[in-house]
């Protein structure tokens, strides 16, 4: 870890650098929304790496329930702190780009509210693990993350009925996208994929101490008469 | 050791009991509810021709609030004295505790909704132009969804610092489908437009729901 | 089952709310037919360790083994709790009350509550509702809470607080004759000296942790 860490963070950041050179340089300049449409370069990533780490809470917190195992609940824990980063700069740069291209910040399609109703189900999940009381809030939020991600179908079928304003996804066909284009955001993606591991490895890192902390401040009360006589 | 639905029944009798003789939950409810539908009386002109438009969204809103007023006192009463303790040491199954509080909170939600339906239909004038019989479906199915969430997460945040506003944080997000769902669905029927759709898709949400709930409200109960 | 063999062990228990532990290691064992007082500062996670034996707390990590049963839904029927809170219904009545844990446990008898209730000495016919009572009736209503499935093992919480002297002798009295049926009580509580002839063994709890156990009242806390 000591070692793997600085190497790691050093080559993510060259591989970021040259994604950040193909976004706004290499990357071919689209014929109507003009230089705004490179936003898309992080808008889109953003959004896709946002939900595989939902996905990845999902997983986590359903291995909790069954094995009661405290790394998968870091995981859960780490994965939708990220999550929710990741999610609102998609949240943030979405009006961005649709104010010069829509003529609108904000429109109440299905991509945008699904999307909006995903990150409050998920701030309410990191809100849940910091109110709680309990000694056993990994179990709760392993709860909560279970629900939530029964959530998202509903989110999607009940928003489907709205018309919808947004393009069609680009990945999955139908799409009418340059193909350098697709190359930038799949390098891209790849880019801060690598980036949210990184991030997701140093948060987990810095639990796994802090839990340690706490146990040894726990255990080793300062408050018991006889370490301090 | 009884059947777990002759603990249901008579948790339900002694939750109802209690009601009876405190009115606590009741009361302020009722009061709560014809405070919203006033309230909102000022906010939207009920006089024009549009309110028609947004009375599903307004009634719902007006039961969500006054859901999270009643799910936040059928538990306080079990917290006083922390009687709920007293449950959790008894070999009945928590699912039955569940069920009967589910069951006693859809009774009062109901209850409420049956009153203030009819000021709302006063104050909007508002007149269905689909059938009534698809309304009174949504809002059971409605309430349901709203009442299994809100019992599930009530007795979540029994297990957090400030507890009263934990319930709606948790509830608003996650029922945010159903909601859309029954404010849809009711839009369309005042309106005189077809609502099987949301009709189904509260279903299933109800289904799915309850049962998850069900599988993971023991978990819950006992994480202190 | 032979009369010294433990009817509870539990073995390093921990117990841990983020930075603070309410138990840090607790290994003990305590035998059937036996009176133990457990005794300590505030703080020092005596009422942690009883709903831990209680089952309404989950250990951090350690085992709890009741009547040879890991699992607390196996043996839960054998076990009365009494909180420092009532855990009754203050709008409902003494009677009402237990008819109503009665169901929970399943007993039948419709005679049993009103024996459980002139048991601790109060007239189960008393209309008035638990809110209403003075402190000790609702303490003894509550040990008749407790008592009312016959459990093997009593876990107490403070029984002795808010009652006046008399009561509480007389509670420590009801005990003992309880204790000499075979039953195995642990009491938490301030006042030792109440317990002082009463209990077979004292355990004394000090920051999460048992650091001492005597069979007899130490000097300097008889005050």
């Amino acid at each position: 870890m000591k070692k793997a860490f600085p190497i790691l963070g050093v080559l993510t950041a060259l591989f970021l650098a040259y994604a950040f050179y193909q976004a706004l340089w290499v990357a071919p300049t689209e014929q109507t929304m003009g230089n705004v449409q490179r936003i898309f370069y992080y808008h889109v990533p953003s959004a896709i790496i946002g939900f595989m780490l939902f996905f990845i809470n999902f997983g986590a917190s359903i291995f909790y329930l069954i094995k009661r195992n405290p790394a998968a609940d870091m995981v859960a824990l780490v994965t939708a702190e990220v999550g929710v980063v990741f999610l609102t700069v998609n949240l943030v740069t979405g009006p961005i780009w649709a104010r010069p291209v829509w003529g609108i910040w904000w429109t109440w399609d299905m991509r945008l509210t699904s999307t909006l109703v995903l990150w409050l189900i998920y701030v309410s999940y990191l809100f849940l693990r910091r109110f709680s009381s309990s000694g056993e809030t990994p179990l709760l939020a392993a709860a909560l993350a279970v629900l939530g991600a029964l959530c998202v179908p509903f989110v999607y079928f009940s928003i489907w009925f709205f018309r919808t304003q947004h393009p069609q996804p680009v990945m999955g066909g139908g799409g009418s996208i340059d193909p350098r284009m697709l190359h930038v955001l799949l390098i891209n993606w790849l880019a801060f994929s690598c980036f949210a591991f990184l991030v997701c490895w140093a948060r987990y890192r810095l639990e796994q101490l802090q839990r340690e902390v706490d146990t040894a401040y726990a255990m080793e009360s300062l408050r018991d008469p006889r370490r301090s006589a | 050791m009884s059947a777990p639905t002759g603990i249901t029944r008579v948790t339900l009798l002694k939750d109802l009991r209690l009601e009876w003789r405190s009115k606590d939950a009741i009361n302020s409810m009722l009061f709560f509810s014809l405070l919203v539908v006033v309230v909102f009386a000022f906010s939207f002109d009920p006089t024009a021709e549009e309110s028609r438009q947004i009375a599903g969204g307004l009634v719902w809103v007006a039961f969500l609030f006054a859901a999270v007023v009643a799910l936040n006192q059928t538990w306080a009463r079990e917290i006083r004295n922390q009687v709920l303790d007293a449950y959790r040491v008894s070999p009945a199954p928590p699912n039955s505790l569940f069920i009967a509080k589910v069951l006693g909170n859809f009774i009062f939600v109901s209850v409420l909704e049956a009153l203030m339906t009819p000021l709302f239909i006063m104050f909007y004038r508002l007149r269905a132009l689909g059938p009534a019989w698809q309304l009174a479906l949504v809002a059971a199915l409605g309430t349901w969804a709203l009442v299994v969430n809100g019992t599930f997460f009530a007795a979540m945040s029994l297990r957090t610092r400030s507890r009263e506003i934990m319930l709606p944080l948790l509830l608003f997000p996650f029922s945010s489908p159903a909601l859309i769902a029954m404010v849809q669905a009711t839009t369309a029927i005042l309106n005189g437009e077809g609502a099987h759709f949301w009709i189904v898709l509260l279903a299933t949400y109800d289904l799915v729901f309850t049962t998850v709930c069900l599988l993971l409200f023991e978990t819950v109960l006992n994480a202190e | 089952m032979t009369e010294n063999a433990p009817v509870i062990t539990v073995t390093n228990l921990i117990k841990q709310f983020g930075r603070f532990a309410a138990l840090r290691g607790i290994t003990a064992e305590f035998a059937g037919a036996k009176l133990y007082a457990i005794l300590g500062d505030n703080g020092a996670g005596k009422t942690t360790l009883l709903r831990t034996l209680a089952g309404l707390s989950q250990p951090s990590s350690g085992q709890v083994s009741i009547l040879a049963a890991r699992e607390f839904r196996d043996i839960c029927q054998h076990i009365g709790y009494m909180a420092h809170p009532s855990l009754l219904y203050d709008e409902m009545s003494g009677i009402e009350n237990l008819e109503y844990f009665a169901r929970l446990y399943g007993i039948a008898d419709g005679t049993r509550c009103a024996e459980v209730i002139r048991s601790v000495g109060l007239d189960p016919d008393l209309p008035r509702p638990v809110g209403q009572y003075s402190q000790g009736m609702r303490q003894r209503m509550s040990l008749a809470r407790a008592l009312l499935n016959d459990p093997k093992i009593l876990l107490l919480d403070e029984p002795f607080s808010n009652v006046d002297a008399h009561s509480a002798t007389e509670m420590a009295r009801l005990l003992a004759r309880i204790r000499d049926e075979g039953k195995t009580i642990l009491v938490v509580t301030h006042q030792a000296s109440l317990l002082e002839n009463v209990a077979d063994e004292f355990v004394w709890m000090e920051y999460g942790k048992i650091v001492e156990r005597t069979h007899a009242l130490k000097a300097e806390s008889k005050v």
